[in-house]
């Protein structure tokens, strides 16, 4: 049974044919609505994220199934002290695939093992949070209709940003990429995604601390949030948070075909006014987040199309 | 030279990196151990200088994962009436089950019950926590 915990799970000819068929059902939406009719979608969050249960729930729906499931640790099983692995036992009896969320990293690959349906790593923690990544790819895949061959700049938070260690890792087994990794001294890339992501394999890429130096060179722009929660120390979460902030006098600066991607919410990361500009690719994101979960719920299920 | 006699059955763990062999003593569980068992350190190696030795007067079942694990380049003699009758070679194992334990308070090891703590040898032959792909502080316990 295929589960997804990891973003790099699925092999580069694996993920290019779930984000083509994510990009005929966006392409063509109606012609997917049954295809999991009488199909049950647990949605185990064990910490609230609603955007992201929301993106899978809608993604179910779509696809004409039914979901079920609860949206904190308070009104689950695990508040009375039931294990992972014996909650995913209960569930696999109850639905026919499902997301989960947990707060302790390693939480979704221990309910795989114990899993008889297919489990989906709706984030663990810091660790990893592969439907944001497929979500991102497919973005950037709809946007430049290919996923090599480009420079892609990340900016803000990439010390602990998840989403760009994972995006890093999956990109970086494409051809002719190029990062621009934009941040403060304090907010750079850990050592560890260069010697193992990078290198290896022969990535250029170079760091920078300027947002406008770097903006005419990116194909992709992907901006991150400063989390006031990853900050022991309130004082530097204030010096730093309003550092890279994306404005239009910015966009001005940068090639008239680039995207700009955020994996949301944002706070103040990127000006109201950039909403207008046609390279911001973030709201579209999200809506590519619940085409992407509809594929991957397609294809962890075996479900062709018709 | 201090001279310990050579056993009749049982086995030799030798090689072992000097200073180590008191680590190796616990963690392979000799200590439980109710035969007799010598523990020689610092003795002159024309290999590596010194070594540690340890010789147990059986022949019972190591965890050689542990043993991999702690200090691959020792070597285990099963001796049988007086011969050495097999020589293993150790590796560093693939996968550790219960050896060191996940350290990170994030890790789903740290509420779950019941479960086991596995780390796995990554490329860089390193070991990493199989849920939540932390290095141990150490790489030794």
């Amino acid at each position: 049974m295929r589960h997804l915990i990891d973003p790099l799970d699925f092999t580069v000819e694996e993920t290019q044919e779930l984000l083509s068929l994510a990009n005929r059902i966006a392409a063509n939406p109606e012609a997917y609505q049954s295809v999991c009719a009488h199909k049950k979608l647990a949605t185990l969050f064990y910490e609230p994220s609603t955007r992201t249960r929301l993106s899978f729930e809608a993604a179910m729906l779509n696809l004409g199934g039914s979901v079920l499931g609860f949206s904190s640790a308070d009104s689950s099983s695990a508040s009375k002290g039931e294990s992972v692995a014996d909650t995913i036992r209960v569930i696999s009896g109850y639905a026919d695939i499902a997301a989960m969320r947990h707060p302790k990293e390693g939480a979704p690959r221990r309910a795989a093992h114990y899993s008889s349906i297919p489990v989906i790593n709706a984030g663990d923690g810091g660790h990893q949070h592969p439907t944001q990544t497929l979500t991102d790819l497919l973005t950037i895949y709809r946007r430049k209709g290919r996923l090599n061959h480009m420079t892609i700049g990340l900016c803000g938070d990439l010390k602990f940003g998840r989403t760009v260690h994972s995006l890093i890792k999956s990109l970086s087994r494409y051809e002719g990429i190029r990062f621009v990794l934009i941040s403060p001294e304090e907010l750079r890339v850990p050592d560890y995604v260069i010697t193992e992501a990078l290198t290896p394999n022969n990535i250029e890429y170079v760091e920078m601390t300027s947002l406008e130096d770097a903006m005419p060179q990116l194909d992709i722009l992907y901006m991150t949030r400063v989390q006031r929660e990853r900050f022991f120390n309130e004082e530097d979460y204030i010096r730093l948070k309003d550092t890279y902030i994306l404005t239009g006098d910015k966009m001005a600066l940068a090639k008239e075909d680039m995207a700009v991607l955020h994996p949301l919410p944002r706070v103040n990361e990127i000006a109201l006014t950039v909403d207008d500009d046609p390279r911001a690719a973030y709201f579209e994101q999200a809506q590519n987040g619940v085409y992407v979960r509809m594929a991957l719920i397609m294809t962890l299920l075996g479900l062709k199309e018709d | 030279m201090l001279n310990i006699d050579s056993i009749q059955d049982g086995i030799v763990i030798d090689h072992i990196k000097a200073g180590t062999g008191i680590q190796i003593y616990h963690h392979a569980g000799l200590a439980e151990l109710d035969c007799c068992v010598a523990l020689i350190l610092n003795a002159r190696s024309a290999k590596y200088g010194h070594k540690d030795i340890i010789k147990i007067e059986s022949v019972i079942d190591l965890d050689l994962d542990v043993l991999g694990y702690l200090d691959p380049d020792i070597t285990i003699d099963i001796i049988r009436n007086g011969e050495i009758v097999e020589k293993k070679k150790l590796v560093k194992p693939k996968t550790l089950k219960n050896v060191i334990r996940c350290r990170n308070p994030r890790c789903i090891t740290t509420v779950e019950e019941e479960i086991e703590h596995i780390f796995v040898l990554g490329e860089n032959n390193k070991y990493r926590c199989l849920y939540c792909e932390q290095e141990p502080k150490r790489q030794k316990p």
